[in-house]
């Protein structure tokens, strides 16, 4: 079967597109958040490892920590799909990622802060990787603030696409804050991340990664959202967009 | 204490686990329903914008 890529790139087929999955991705994220935090809450230990209840921030701290790295890699991605192929719905997918990915941000550090006050005894620290995460909230902000306030669109895009783009440094940055080769070069605070779970217990993990899939189809729903309010905005003066108002009259 | 008030103490963090859940609920569901406000904003205006066009084609 061959889908033509290209017909979905138009805002007019995209629009109603958009609107038929995000059901989809809201009932994944409402099945996928409920059975996470069940098990992550009911079936798991107390304790992990020396950490007490409060770990279980894990459920929130970590789905929103990678979706603030995958997000900003998929704006900018987008961006530059739009800057080099010069479609008009990359750059209405990249605008509408980067609410999601600041929430995404602003969460992870929120939540690390509440977790580093009970388990380091503090709430901030100028460690690398609370750094350049940080530093990532700014770059979603900047990319924001630069889109609005550039009044013609064209320009808008062209200059926060740039700008994502350049701040895509930060991502690896953030992962290599805590993963890096030699340990001691790793003057963090933080925990090294291991994808494989390393000695987690095994219902933890699972939890984990349950409701990190539940933060990923969360964001599909908002973007989803997002992107159809842009389209309807930018299109508002084409034909299927007033065609679309008078059905709906 | 009964289970569900156990529950929320979390042994003695319920302070640091609730308001990190707080926070990502009031954000998370904060930020759908704000689309879907805005989303509501934008047809009713485009509406009134198609409906004044209307009428001034037909004077």
């Amino acid at each position: 079967m061959s889908i033509n890529w290209f017909k979905y790139s138009s805002p007019a087929t995209f629009y109603p597109l958009a609107g038929k999955m995000i059901p989809f991705f809201g009932w994944l994220t409402a099945i996928l958040m409920a059975g996470g935090l069940y098990w992550g809450f009911f079936e798991t230990p107390d304790r992990l490892s020396d950490q007490k209840e409060y770990y279980r921030i894990i459920y929130i701290h970590v789905g929103a920590a990678w979706m603030s790295m995958w997000l900003y890699i998929m704006m900018a991605a987008w961006a530059l799909a739009g800057l080099v192929l010069q479609t008009r719905l990359s750059f209405m997918i990249a605008k509408a990622i980067a609410p999601t990915g600041a929430i995404a941000t602003f969460l992870a550090l929120w939540t690390g802060a509440f977790w580093g006050e009970t388990s380091w005894g503090t709430w901030w620290d100028w460690d690398p990787r609370m750094t350049s995460e940080l530093i990532l909230l700014f770059l979603y902000m900047g990319y924001m603030a630069l889109q609005s306030a550039i009044d013609d669109p064209r320009r808008a895009d062209r200059a926060a696409a740039l700008l994502a783009l350049v701040g895509l440094v930060c991502v690896p940055i953030i992962f290599w804050s805590i993963n890096c080769p030699d340990p001691n070069e790793c003057a963090a605070l933080h925990q090294t991340s291991n994808p494989g779970g390393g000695n987690m217990e095994p219902n933890i993990l699972i939890a984990m990664l349950v409701t990190a899939l539940a933060f990923w189809m969360y964001s599909f729903v908002a973007i989803l959202m997002r992107v159809r309010n842009i389209i309807l905005e930018r299109e508002r003066h084409t034909t299927w967009v007033k065609e679309l108002l008078e059905k709906n009259k | 204490m009964s289970a569900i008030s156990d529950f929320f103490y979390a042994g003695g963090y319920g302070f640091y686990l609730w308001a990190s859940y707080g926070a990502a609920i009031f954000l998370m569901v904060g930020e759908l329903i704000a689309a879907r406000q805005q989303h509501r904003t934008i047809l009713k205006r485009l509406s009134r914008m198609a409906r004044m066009n209307a009428a001034e084609e037909d004077e």
